[in-house]
């Protein structure tokens, strides 16, 4: 494959080269090997030194609970979603699976605002009847999962739904014909066959989860200490000129996004061999 | 009847978390009447923010749709050390949480720049926000297409005295015109619709920098919900749109698979 794919002329083949490697080396990598450098300026000691800051520590805390909380969400509805498009035929399919997609293409400002019209305490469609039976959603953590959840939502379906319909049904059938219960098929047939699609699915459930901003902004009333997530503390320390905080912060969340992005980028070569 | 009790669940969890939500922009916008939302739309700072938004998603997404194809060309068709390092590195902005983004584009272009370029607070800073977060998109929906492409007819439309430039605008371009359409809405949806990576580049100066999403939640911290709804709903709608022409594209991408 590679020599039958050599044939631009060299002066061609080089100036795509220059142009796109330069422009994605200062478009993406070197700036963010800076926030990199900007976070380390002081030293290691430094940068986890603003981590144990009571406040910040508790926004990345609160980030960490909430991730946990989304990932879990959406990894049981988003199974159950992709094996219901996949395997099962009902009025309205093709409209749920373009839904599916709404949280890919919208504002997470309107997906912020959309929850807070229907469940804020005061005025929304269903908070004042939640909070009177004693659920704050709005300006509290099931708000900000919700608004997580939400935007994450298509991450695992559009991983496992094309590798459901690639293995077919063939020996889920077989085996319930040899007497397995759903349970049992699933969990020792479709289960190992979408093993890797789910682990996609997680990982980057996981690294949208960590970063969301918008949504989570206008759910959570943003207060520090309370409800300030490790994003929204990245904001508010860069505005309050606490630069080095800021920094820490900001390069834990890319250290961690990229992480995932290495995960999936070793593991993806794997999936191909099988 | 699991199956039943499976659909039955998950459309209630569906509808309270996505739809009833949606519904309830559109509702609290149309609450506004014709007149209303009219007013709200066309008030100077929020028409120019409408304005700006589209405009610079535009931009961005014919940038994307010629360095997004040349990327993938470049990952699919050439060889080189490194290339797949900048195949990791493409995914970055969609990994990256996006006010992180935002810091990670003010250390190189901001106050404090090695290279001495300063565009925060400018409208060059938005173009360069959408473009860091929209990178991704046309290299990943025409990158597997260009991949299965067949190498026949190129040779035969060479072997017929084509130059390479004729080939790659008759015979190459047609086939990737789909992807390069479904990767530019995609692009297109994204960035009419980001915020976090503006919030700290930007500065979200009325009239200037200030894009639709800022303008929403400008809204909404001044306690009126339902201007706020306005915006939002226009934003809606052009992700729906962008939605429907994705599936039309995809099943047209299918039928070519086949």
């Amino acid at each position: 494959m590679a020599t039958s794919y050599a044939s631009d002329p060299a002066p061609v083949r080089w100036g795509l080269r220059i142009v796109t490697v330069g422009y994605v080396f200062l478009l993406v990598a070197w700036p963010t090997a800076l926030v990199f450098k900007n976070a380390l300026a002081n030293g290691f000691g430094a940068m986890f030194e603003t981590f144990s800051d009571p406040e910040i520590a508790h926004a990345i805390s609160l980030t960490l609970t909430i991730t946990v909380w989304a990932v879990a969400i959406n990894l049981v509805f988003g199974l159950t979603i992709s094996i219901l498009l996949v395997r099962y035929d009902f009025p309205g399919k093709r409209a749920l699976s373009a839904m599916l997609d709404v949280p890919l293409a919208v504002s997470p400002v309107v997906v912020g605002l959309a929850l807070v019209l229907v469940y804020n305490g005061r005025d929304g469609w269903f908070g004042p009847s939640l909070e009177e039976a004693g659920f704050q959603i709005i300006f509290s953590t099931p708000g900000m999962i919700m608004a997580t959840v939400f935007v994450a939502l298509p991450l695992m379906i559009r991983e496992v739904v094309p590798v459901l319909e690639e293995i077919g049904d063939d020996q889920e059938q077989a085996a319930r014909s040899l007497g397995a219960n759903a349970v049992q098929a699933f969990r020792r047939i479709t289960l190992p066959g979408i093993k890797w699609a789910v682990v996609y699915g997680v990982v980057l459930s996981l690294a949208r989860s960590l970063g969301e901003f918008g949504a989570v902004k206008i759910v959570s009333g943003n207060i520090s200490g309370q409800s300030q997530t490790a994003t929204l503390s990245v904001e508010e320390t860069y505005q309050n000129f606490q630069q080095q905080a800021s920094y820490s912060i900001a390069a834990l969340l890319a250290f961690a996004a990229m992480a995932c992005l290495v995960v999936v980028a070793i593991l993806r070569p794997k999936e191909q061999q099988e | 009847m699991g199956s039943a009790l499976g659909l039955g669940i998950t459309m209630i969890w569906f509808s309270l978390l996505v739809l009833i939500p949606l519904v309830a922009v559109l509702i609290a916008a149309a609450d506004l009447g014709l007149a209303g939302f009219w007013d709200v739309v066309s008030s100077p700072q929020t028409a120019a923010a409408l304005r700006l938004t589209v405009v610079q998603a535009l931009g961005v997404t014919l940038l994307n749709v010629v360095m997004g194809t040349a990327l993938a060309w470049v990952l699919v068709r050439d060889h080189f050390w490194g290339k797949r390092l900048l195949d990791v590195v493409i995914d970055v902005p969609f990994a990256l949480p996006t006010i992180v983004a935002g810091l990670v584009l003010l250390s190189l272009y901001g106050p404090n720049s090695p290279l001495g370029v300063n565009v925060a607070n400018t409208r060059a800073a938005v173009f360069l926000a959408l473009a860091f977060v929209t990178l991704p998109f046309v290299v990943r929906t025409v990158q597997p297409v260009l991949e299965t492409l067949e190498r026949d007819t190129e040779e035969a439309a060479a072997s017929l005295g084509a130059s390479r430039f004729t080939t790659f605008r008759r015979v190459i371009l047609p086939s990737l015109t789909p992807a390069i359409a479904a990767g530019a809405a995609l692009s297109f949806a994204r960035g009419i619709s980001e915020y976090g990576s503006l919030v700290l580049l930007s500065g979200n100066l009325p009239g200037r920098t200030e894009v639709a999403s800022v303008r929403v939640l400008t809204y909404i911290e001044n306690g009126s919900k339902e201007a706020a709804a306005a915006v939002a709903a226009i934003l809606l709608l052009v992700a729906l749109l962008v939605i429907v022409a994705l599936d039309v594209l995809q099943r047209r991408l299918a039928r070519r698979g086949d």
